[in-house]
């Protein structure tokens, strides 16, 4: 890339640590980031799901929402307006996760929501952020003020030796379960801790105050369990962990149902529901609940070694007919040592193995409707 | 004896008589990190200078390897199929991807020798 577009790049206050440690810098929504360090992704990835690894997400955004009248039930309440979840269910140190919607029953991004007692705590994408602090503004001043956090940093800690190492930092770390969220103090700064992450594997997501992000990722780095993992091997956990990636296997022209994200819409907010509706989209979302949505979200695994990945079109023939849909994100599983992919198809073609065909340069490669996660998680619930 | 030579889209050719052994560099196996697939030419197939003639694929992306130069291909080296890997331990070594059965030897005058590619990727 040319050299005024990598100036223009933000940087996260980790990015000297970055360097420092060989991390191999890419543009990724608008910041300069380590997509692998010197171990590589392969390396990285396994060393994730056996032990612990640190993941700069600085780049997302964090937003608190502050009820003007005191009460976070009032906020609860309002960013109901926009998310299709049961936000005011959430109790206070509990988060939950949820998507801001649009009239059509898209989705314009997927976030965190956290009960932090007197406020809201949110964690949204960051190639969205600006975006949606503009929607939260325009529609929830009336009740909220938005407080952009923009300096702090955020240090998601994943994998089955995260809780020892944090617990070394921060004693009441092990006592959290899976989406408990809240202040907490780690190494003695002021952070916020969450028991969430994006890899399928058990873990923390810290949000520190910028000024003492790197002493924070230092100490925890100075735990030989814990090794610096970069957005390439981050891809492949959260694929394997059948995640959904904003932009890729969910956007403004798929829905909740669509997107098989119906478990995080609580009944409250369907038909029949105590607060049912009321979000943008309602009719479209609630009606694809009611008779089922035309396509849906699958996991795809191949029967071959060729990788099948993002753009890929699928058939339900190995030769003649037109696309019945797309690869939304795929690539190698190293946990799986295999290819492993996501797509949409539609629904009557999305039953558990179902035989389908993806079109890899010009060769049309089986691959079977298969379960996620692809790789079991293991949150501490 | 054998001569090396580069392509400027990092595939190595080593010479002997008018067969060519082909493989991606070292270069290029770092810039590509780890390999997880590969795709060889199909033996007996007629290959053009400069035509995709294999597929590399890393956890990342997927790469093609073009023909350096026009000919036959003579072999594929199955245990890289089987063991990808390879290209990232010995890129320039066991991990060779075909041979080729050269049709113009005149076509090497546009490939560079050892110093000449060190100079490209410095």
């Amino acid at each position: 890339m040319l050299a005024h577009d990598k100036d223009s790049l933000k940087r996260t206050p980790l990015h000297g640590l970055h360097v420092s440690l060989g991390g191999k810098m890419v543009p990724f929504a608008g910041y300069d980031m380590p997509v692998q360090y010197p171990a590589g992704v392969l390396k990285e990835h396994l060393h994730t799901r056996v032990s612990a690894g640190l993941f700069d997400v600085s780049h997302m955004g964090q937003i608190a929402l502050r009820p003007k009248s005191g009460r976070v039930e009032d906020a609860a309440r309002a960013l109901e307006r926009l998310v299709p979840q049961d936000i005011v269910a959430i109790a206070p140190g509990r988060q939950r996760y949820a998507q801001f919607t649009n009239d059509n029953g898209g989705i314009l991004d997927d976030l965190m929501v956290a009960n932090f007692g007197d406020h809201l705590f949110l964690v949204v994408n960051a190639a969205c952020k600006d975006a949606d602090e503009a929607h939260l503004r325009a529609h929830l001043s009336d009740v909220c003020v938005v407080d952009s956090l923009a300096d702090r940093a955020l240090i998601a800690l994943q994998g089955p030796k995260a809780e020892a190492a944090l617990a070394k930092l921060c004693a009441e770390a092990p006592a959290m379960k899976f989406m408990d969220s809240g202040p907490r103090k780690v190494a003695g700064i002021d952070c916020f801790v969450s028991r969430s992450g994006y890899t399928g594997e058990d873990g923390f997501e810290i949000s520190v105050p910028a000024a003492e992000a790197e002493r924070l990722a230092k100490t925890l780095l100075e735990n030989p369990d814990v090794l610096p993992i970069g957005l390439g091997a981050r891809d492949s956990l959260r694929l394997e962990a059948g995640l959904c990636l904003y932009g890729h296997d969910i956007d403004t022209a798929t829905t909740p149902v669509e997107a098989a994200l119906e478990w995080s819409v609580q009944k409250s907010r369907r038909s029949g529901g105590a607060r049912a509706g009321g979000f943008p989209g309602a009719e479209k979302i609630l009606a694809d609940f009611d008779q089922g949505a035309a396509r849906r979200r699958v996991g795809l695994l191949a029967q071959g070694r060729a990788p099948v990945r993002e753009g890929a079109p699928l058939f339900a023939n190995d030769a003649g007919g037109e696309p019945i849909g797309q690869v939304t994100s795929g690539g190698f599983g190293p946990s799986l040592n295999a290819p492993v992919a996501m797509g949409y198809v539609p629904t009557s073609q999305s039953a558990l193995g179902t035989n389908l065909f993806a079109e890899v340069r010009g060769q049309r490669l089986a691959v079977q409707v298969a379960a996620m996660p692809f790789v079991k998680n293991t949150y501490k619930r | 004896m054998t001569t090396t030579l580069y392509t400027s889209d990092h595939e190595w050719l080593a010479i002997d008589g008018d067969v060519a052994t082909v493989g991606i560099t070292d270069y290029a196996q770092q810039q590509l990190g780890d390999v997880v697939f590969v795709e060889l030419p199909k033996v007996g197939r007629a290959l053009k200078k400069a035509e995709a003639a294999a597929v590399v694929e890393s956890v990342k992306a997927a790469s093609d390897v073009y023909a350096p130069v026009t000919g036959e291909v003579l072999e594929a080296n199955a245990e890289l199929v089987a063991e990808p890997a390879l290209v990232n331990s010995d890129a320039q070594g066991k991990a060779w991807f075909f041979k080729i059965k050269m049709a113009d030897r005149s076509e090497l005058g546009g490939l560079m020798d050892e110093a000449a590619y060190k100079a490209h990727t410095a």
